[in-house]
């Protein structure tokens, strides 16, 4: 008897037989063997008060349901300045979405929504920008051009992002080696998006204009966690100048990932760095499956006499669930017969993903059918039975090594989504589409966009180049922070933990260290291990007010240093100062119930404690004694003698 | 004529080119004191400086390079560009209506001028079918370029022309004459011919667009499928603009074009009628008429054609302390015509007097409309007014200052006869005076007050 199908065990199967290791098992000899190759585009929002190309207030939010007027716009591609349109273009237009923006008076203005032309660019955000390219040692352009870039899923109402080059070709220096840049731009943060449902897609216009700034890596990175160290690199240069913004969405990146023979694939919307070596691990994995089905179909059809075919499903035949609803919307079924695909639809992509979730998501995206908008004859847990499965067979005259997909969906949009189907599949004879990814925080991507090319940018015809004289960058090159890599050795020097690293460049504390070792003359160590442990502990319990600076730290040891308290002390004035921030010492003092002693008033009590002790515990034990003794003094002693010495005392 | 290879270049950047035989579109690799740069020579826009050799590198972003700068550069390859709108054939559907669209310029299809560094417009039929393949569900549609002008510079000689062209293809059976044009003038050209072309069978409809359609958020294409639907199968047969309703995508609106404004630089909804109501709401199925009363659609191909305009015609905006001197150098250079947008109900100051006096006597004809551009010009309601009345201005009741400078023009092409012009200029021939006027012709709404804000909130904008 022929063995039964299973698609769990194929998907088992091909996982092993591509060779898939999980990230923590994965050693360079795996990256080298798939060819892994990675880069960046990390986005940093600049701490400007306005926006960049009009006067509206940066960085003020609403929230979702929070509107006072709504615009909709539909998008149409145009051609490029070379005379091509776009690959993602066409895409977006195909699948017809109505665009609706939701309006807040105090953030928005005729710019936002795209009927004005801009405002000159906002000076402050080009100086930032240029400072910062000049840390990542680029090469700065003449003159600035501003140039439109499409963005036709509606994020910018105009349908182009307004950026410009201000630097190419530079490098960052990481621990073991260079990374090199393409570029950094200066470009308008988007819209932010609120949902995006069937044919329509809702966005909010608070974000959008905001001055950001883009660095561009090569593909320079071979493993997963050189990427990580250089987004973290990108972010720590560029908060080293103060001159960001920091906090949620402040800082995003998109990973460019490919394995060889595969395709570049750029994972959007990366929110978190320390996400990126799962990402790009299993992105690059994705290629190499896929590369593995190309293979196995190409020994089974040549591409070129590959068609699909199709029947629409009638009720009485097969009846599925999801269209049998009562609806206003008129659904339909429809059998798509994919030949050759046997195997391949439960063929495995990433962890839990195969073949066809490709397809349900492109349906999703591109024919704008909600999810569940499919199943297939691989599906782990079908909606239709087996009977349903041989019906289907014999309707579209499948033979044994076709699989097929059932889509369902809205009747209008039953065309795109058959279109879409098979030029998928199609494009599986060829390997890795190019195209742009969303990512999922399990670590895994799905399809968002066709990647968009050189041919989406055009000239901004409403801007006039801005010139960048020698002497204007001179300016800007005077009073530049000192670089990470440098920093990162500062710290090495100072003995400061090594699990204080990352917490102190991220928030660019080095400056107010470095000022506070100097001036008051504090051990290197404590004081970098009191910023990566106290602090980021008082940061993870207490509330912070709007109020309190990190300089702040400096004043409380310089107060208590003035004062000639323990440093100690430090460590329960913090988080008062740090929900309270504008308090007096004197008061805070109070709050943490710091009495003044002097050592001989201190030392006095010890023998009266002792005497306690006996009383009240039958340990003869003299540490426990003084374990004791010391608990009993602590507080009293803290702030007003080492409490080294108050134990050499005990001792005595 | 040889080919210029260093387009636009001029000054310091030129010699550069020259010097290291760099071409327009030749691929270069520049050193300069701030590093390399590679990537294709593009032209210059004219009025851009002589110091920056423009750059488009292969991320596909322009960038200006310093030519102070540069200690070397040379070109390893060229590749022009050519741009081009995809053209297909348009399609002939058995059943549509005919339409003809004539083109004068503006941004309905566009294209990027190197030289100017702006867009130039894209035109054909089968330009405009590749553009906006929709408008072959709408209508059969003709093109005819007549102009390519910039809206700022359409002038009686296009109104005549135009005139001319719209009585010509009356004649030879058109369903709907649709003419694409810059936003900046739409009005003005739309009154001419609401003068010009009387009494039309068929809809005339006049449309642009406020973003230039080399942008995909662009109203071009909406607003050439809304003008195509009204002037090919709506009933409405008179001289129409057709423009956004709402900022948003949604419907345009059909105004006379006597009484239709551009109110805003930059808006979508620019275009408003003032002091009455749009003719009619268009989407991209149907025209659903606002006013009751309009021409509808005839069978017939009668039209009067009337092409005439004079040009010595002005128009003065009045402000405080205006000294008489204005008038005088009107009069002084053989002005036949003023139109006065005085302030108020219809006035200017003391000083002015004599001037007016004086015109009035050389037998120069000047009517008054209001600057506050609602509302009737009521000049008897002050001794002021009547003193200007007895001067010998007339006033033009609530005529738009604008198609009041029109109208006189047209009607001074016609005739010398001061009477018989003030019996043109106050015979209303398209609503250009209304008898009434209703009261939610003048709305214009206050944001900030509760109530505006609820309704904004409850509809697009």
């Amino acid at each position: 008897m022929q063995k039964m199908f299973d698609p769990q065990t194929n998907y088992q199967n091909t996982r092993s037989n591509i060779g898939y290791v999980p990230l923590r098992d994965a050693s360079q000899q795996d990256y080298d063997r798939i060819g892994f190759m990675s880069g960046l585009e990390v986005h940093q929002q600049l701490l400007t008060s306005e926006k960049l190309f009009c006067r509206c207030p940066a960085g003020v939010f609403q929230s979702d349901n929070e509107y006072d007027a709504e615009v909709i716009r539909h998008m149409r591609p145009t051609l490029s300045e070379l005379g091509e349109y776009d690959g993602t273009a066409l895409m977006e237009f195909r699948t017809r979405k109505e665009i609706v923006y939701k309006l807040k008076n105090v953030t928005t203005c005729t710019y936002e929504v795209d009927d004005t032309p801009p405002f000159p660019i906002n000076r402050e955000a080009l100086d930032i920008a240029i400072r910062i390219s000049l840390l990542c040692k680029l090469n700065i352009v003449g003159e600035v051009h501003i140039t439109r870039k499409q963005y036709l899923d509606g994020s910018i109402p105009t349908g182009f992002q307004r950026t410009a080059i201000i630097g190419v070709e530079g490098e960052l220096p990481l621990r073991h080696k260079k990374i090199r840049l393409i570029q950094l731009s200066i470009e308008e943060d988007s819209c932010r998006e609120i949902s995006d449902i069937g044919h329509v897609r809702v966005y909010k216009t608070d974000r959008l204009g905001m001055p950001l700034i883009e660095t561009v890596t090569y593909p320079e990175c071979v493993n997963p966690a050189e990427v990580e160290e250089t987004c973290n690199y990108i972010r720590f240069l560029n908060r080293s100048t103060g001159l960001v913004r920091t906090g949620m969405g402040a800082s995003r990146q998109d990973v460019n990932v490919s394995c060889r023979g595969g395709s570049r694939v750029e994972i959007k919307g990366v929110a978190h760095a320390r996400w990126i070596p799962r990402l790009t691990h299993n992105e690059a994995f994705r290629q190499w499956a896929l590369l593995a089905i190309k293979n196995i179909l190409l020994e089974r059809y040549a591409a070129s006499s590959w068609t699909v075919s199709h029947t629409v499903l009638d009720k009485k035949q097969v009846k599925v669930a999801h269209i049998a609803k009562k609806d206003k919307i008129k659904k339909r079924a429809v059998a798509i017969n994919l030949p050759g695909f046997a195997g391949i639809l439960s063929h495995f992509l990433q962890p839990g993903k195969t073949f066809a979730d490709e397809l349900a998501n492109r349906l999703k995206v591109i024919a704008c059918i909600e999810k569940p908008n499919m199943t297939h004859s691989e599906d782990f847990e079908s909606v239709l039975t087996d009977e349903d499965w041989m019906k289907i067979r014999s309707l579209l005259g499948s033979n044994e090594q076709d699989a097929q997909v059932v889509i369902f969906g809205p009747e209008a949009d039953i065309k795109t989504a058959i279109e879409t189907i098979e030029e998928r599949c199609r494009m599986a004879f060829e390997g890795v589409p190019k195209e742009t990814r969303k990512a999922l925080s399990d670590g895994t991507t799905i399809f968002e966009r066709v990647l968009p090319g050189a041919d989406r940018m055009y000239p901004d015809t409403d801007s006039a180049p801005i010139p960048l004289s020698n002497e204007y960058i001179e300016k800007l090159s005077t009073g530049l922070p000192a670089e990470i890599i440098d920093r990162y050795h500062q710290l090495q020097t100072w003995e400061a933990p090594v699990d204080t690293y990352t917490y102190i460049l991220k928030k660019n504390l080095v400056p107010v260290i470095e000022k506070i070792i100097n001036d008051l003359e504090l051990s290197p160590k404590f004081v970098t291990a009191f910023f990566g442990h106290t602090l980021k502990f008082v940061e993870g319990h207490f509330n912070r007010s709007a109020d309190f600076r990190y300089e702040q730290i400096y004043d409380i040891f310089k107060y208590l240093k003035s004062s000639k308290l323990g440093l100690e002390l430090a460590r329960k004035i913090l988080p008062v100062m740090y929900e309270h921030p504008n308090m007096d010492f004197q008061s805070v003092l109070m709050s943490i119930n710091y009495k003044h002693c002097t050592y001989a008033e201190i030392v006095s009590r010890i023998e009266f404690l002792k005497q306690r002790f006996l009383g009240i515990n039958t340990s003869t034990d003299p540490e426990a004694r003084a374990n004791w003794i010391m608990g009993q003094i602590r507080k009293l002693a803290e702030g007003n003698i080492d409490l080294r010495e108050l134990r050499k005392a005990l001792n005595n | 004529m040889a080919e210029d290879i260093f387009q636009g270049y001029k000054g310091a950047a030129l010699e550069t080119l020259m010097k290291y035989n760099v071409r327009v579109w030749g691929q270069g690799e520049i050193e300069t004191t701030r590093g390399k740069f590679t990537g294709t020579v593009l032209p210059r826009a004219e009025n851009d400086d002589d110091k920056h050799i423009v750059l488009k590198i292969s991320t596909g972003y322009n960038i200006g390079i310093d030519v102070d700068t540069i200690t070397d550069m040379r070109e390893t390859g060229y590749k022009k560009a050519v741009y081009k709108i995809p053209e297909k054939e348009f399609p002939t559907t058995p059943g549509l209506p005919k339409v003809k669209l004539l083109g004068t310029g503006g941004t309905i299809a566009s294209r990027l001028d190197y030289r100017t560094g702006a867009v130039i417009p894209a035109f054909s039929p089968g330009e405009l079918y590749g553009a906006v393949p929709e408008l072959a569900t709408i209508c059969n549609l003709t093109t005819e370029k007549l102009f390519a002008v910039f809206s700022e510079n359409m002038g009686p000689e296009q109104y005549k022309k135009l005139a001319v062209a719209i009585g010509k293809e009356i004649e030879n059976g058109i369903d709907g004459i649709v003419i694409g044009h810059g936003t900046d003038t739409l009005h003005h050209t739309a009154t001419a011919l609401s003068f010009m072309v009387q009494n039309p069978p068929v809809p005339i409809v006049l449309v642009g667009s406020q973003r230039s359609s080399d942008r995909p958020s662009s109203d071009a294409a909406l607003n050439l499928q809304h003008a195509t639907l009204a002037a090919g199968h709506g009933d409405i047969a008179e001289v129409m603009v057709c423009m956004f309703g709402p900022t948003s995508d949604e419907y345009g609106l059909l105004h006379r074009g006597t009484r239709v404004r551009k109110m805003h630089s930059s808006y979508r909804s620019t275009f408003r009628t003032l002091g009455d109501t749009p003719l009619a709401m268009v989407t991209t199925k149907q025209v659903t008429p606002i006013k009751q009363k309009y021409n509808h659609r005839r069978k017939d191909r009668n039209v009067a054609i009337k092409p005439y305009f004079e040009e010595k015609v002005a128009m003065v905006y009045y402000y405080p302390n205006m000294f008489p001197d204005i008038i005088d150098s009107l009069v002084d250079n053989g002005y036949r015509g003023i139109i006065i947008a005085g302030t108020g109900l219809g006035h200017v100051n003391k000083p002015l007097y004599p001037a007016i006096e004086r015109a009035a006597k050389k037998g120069i004809a000047i009517y008054m409309t209001v600057q506050t551009l609602w509302g009737y010009v009521h000049m008897f309601v002050y001794d002021t007014g009547r003193d200007l009345m007895a001067k010998g201005i007339i006033p033009a009741a609530n005529m738009l200052p604008e198609v009041a400078y029109i109208k006189l023009g047209w009607a001074l092409g016609q005739t010398d006869d001061l009477e018989e012009v003030k019996r043109i200029m106050l015979t209303p021939i398209s609503d250009e005076i209304t008898k009434r006027e209703p009261y939610n012709g003048y709305l214009v709404y206050q944001g900030g007050l509760p109530e505006v804000e609820d309704f904004i909130r409850r509809y697009h904008k």
